[in-house]
């Protein structure tokens, strides 16, 4: 009964961290139907600046906000200073599809260079603002810990705060229009090109905050967020690609499902039951199995 | 107000699909143009509303080029234009399409009266608004689609084939809505249809399209009338 309980509390929390790292692949995707590759590089970039506010000022949350503020400014940068250039130059034939996955690639190669250039390879640690150590039900040590209770509830908080921009707001209503219908949008007097910033800039503050939570339990390297992104686009993929409520559901089956195989059966079973749901889905329900697509087709 | 457009020419890839195509629609006054299917009328539209690039030629609208004008400022502009395909946002709810001008528009007041009027003038709307889009018929999706254009006050109203894949009384009631919107809201409306004698009936002005050129300008009754024009593109 323990063993479940707790593999229960570790996959919701290990979920809630794939759930972001999702929402900003999706969040990418539907907007400008490219796979963000980059953003793994975006999350550790901003880690990084994140590690330097804490040991500066001593403060987990100060250091948490402003990985977040910078991962929303360089999302925003990559999209108005890069990506909305490649979309003018590259606009169409098989070019137009190649393009974007490229640059996004290269990306991702040049912010590591950069971060290992700035910060070397060395691992560096990130003080979790309370114990990361497991708790100790009846005597015995757990593998859920405090600061993955602190993950949850972060995460929580911070879907229930998309949840009300993206469905009672002006924004999150301007966000989904250009998602869906950019063309229709611009009819209707929406600034697409400018929404479309804006959902680059969410994408990475969510890429950073799932950065700043999944380090302090492991180590900060350059390449440290490599799995997150794997598993993140697992998520998107599982939850349909371009579904909010699908990155979360898609991230929620992977965190389950990795944690009662690597509790009940074997820890080394954790990339191949991933990548074994990745293929039933593409296998079943290859438009994943929350994808927001509908509507009469007439 | 008048819409000039003169010596507009528009190539579609290698194809040149509008040729030096000129005519004047002034504030008030309902243009349809009409044509067989490829002569260019979606084209000569979606270059209207800044959607496509134009080759050579002007049009203007108050006095003010509109040709190198974003969609999006064209639209907040009054220069409205309803696509062709019932052009709603099938994932979203009806109540969140109609809300789409409510974004940008200032006068919030205004966006609530205009809400307003549109339910009273499409009720069905009224009756869906939670429902999502994507649901509607292929009438609802119109009288939805140009409901989204009226919220945004227009000044000129670009119409797209709104008869298309319609049974013919909902093609009706939508003709008359339109001939309503000219002579109740003095809005200036370009209809472009295949639907030529349906068009003309409400039209004060057809302009004949054929293969890009324009063919024939008359007043909407004359061509009507007019046998070798009905023999030649009416079909009728």
């Amino acid at each position: 009964m323990n063993q479940f309980i707790t593999a229960v509390l570790t996959s919701l929390s290990t979920g809630a961290i794939y759930a972001l790292m999702s929402i900003s692949l999706v969040l990418v995707w539907r907007s400008t139907r490219v796979i963000n590759f980059a953003q793994a590089a975006q999350a550790v970039l901003t880690t990084y600046i994140g590690y330097e506010v804490i040991t500066r000022s001593g403060s987990f949350w100060l250091g948490l906000i402003v990985a977040v503020i910078a991962g929303g400014i360089i999302g925003a940068g990559i999209d108005r200073l890069f990506m909305r250039q490649i979309f003018k130059r590259a606009s169409s034939g098989p070019i137009a599809m190649i393009a974007p996955v490229v640059a996004t690639t290269a990306l991702l190669g040049v912010i590591y260079s950069l971060i290992g250039f700035i910060w070397g390879i060395s691992y560096k640690t990130i003080e979790a603002p309370v114990s990361t150590n497991g708790l100790s039900i009846f005597g015995s040590v757990v593998a859920f810990s405090p600061f993955n209770l602190l993950v949850i509830i972060t995460v929580t908080l911070s879907m229930i705060v998309l949840t009300i921009l993206f469905q009672k707001t002006n924004i999150g209503l301007a966000l989904r229009a250009s998602a869906h219908a950019p063309e229709i949008s611009r009819l209707s007097g929406v600034k697409v090109d400018a929404v479309r910033t804006l959902g680059w800039a969410i994408a990475g503050g969510a890429g950073s905050l799932a950065g700043m939570l999944y380090i302090p339990g492991s180590y900060l390297y350059p390449n440290s967020m490599a799995v997150l992104l794997v598993f993140g686009f697992i998520a998107a993929v599982i939850g349909g690609l371009d579904s909010l409520f699908g990155a979360v559901a898609g991230a929620m089956v992977l965190g389950f499902a990795i944690n009662f195989s690597a509790s009940y059966i074997s820890y080394k079973l954790v990339f191949p039951t991933a990548f074994v749901i990745l293929i039933l889905v593409l296998l079943i329900k290859p438009n994943g199995i929350f994808s927001s697509s509908k509507g009469r087709r007439d | 107000m008048t819409l000039i457009v003169e010596g507009l020419t528009i190539d579609h890839g290698a194809i040149r699909a509008i040729n030096n195509v000129s005519f004047k629609v002034p504030q008030g006054q309902l243009a349809a143009i009409i044509g067989a299917n490829g002569a260019g009328k979606t084209t000569l539209l979606r270059t209207l509303s800044g959607l496509k690039k134009s080759k050579a030629g002007s049009a203007t609208w108050d006095g003010h080029s509109i040709l190198d004008k974003r969609t999006e400022d064209l639209a907040r502009s009054g220069i409205v234009h309803v696509s062709d395909g019932k052009s709603v946002i099938a994932e979203l709810s009806v109540k969140e399409n109609l809300a789409l001008p409510g974004i940008w528009r200032k006068d919030k007041k205004d966006v609530a009266m205009a809400t307003t009027e549109v339910i009273e003038m499409f009720p069905i709307l009224g009756q869906r608004l939670s429902q999502s889009a994507g649901s509607l018929s292929g009438g609802e999706r119109q009288m939805l689609a140009i409901g989204r254009a009226l919220i945004a006050r227009p000044k000129l109203l670009l119409l797209d084939e709104p008869s298309l894949g319609l049974a013919p009384l909902i093609v009706e009631q939508i003709f008359l809505i339109i001939k309503s919107l000219v002579t109740k809201k003095d809005l200036t409306v370009v209809l472009v249809e295949q639907n030529a004698m349906g068009a003309l009936k409400i039209a004060d002005e057809g302009i004949v399209l054929n293969l890009g050129s324009v063919v024939a300008v008359d007043s909407a009754n004359k061509l009507l009338n007019d046998p070798a024009v009905r023999a030649a593109y009416l079909g009728f």
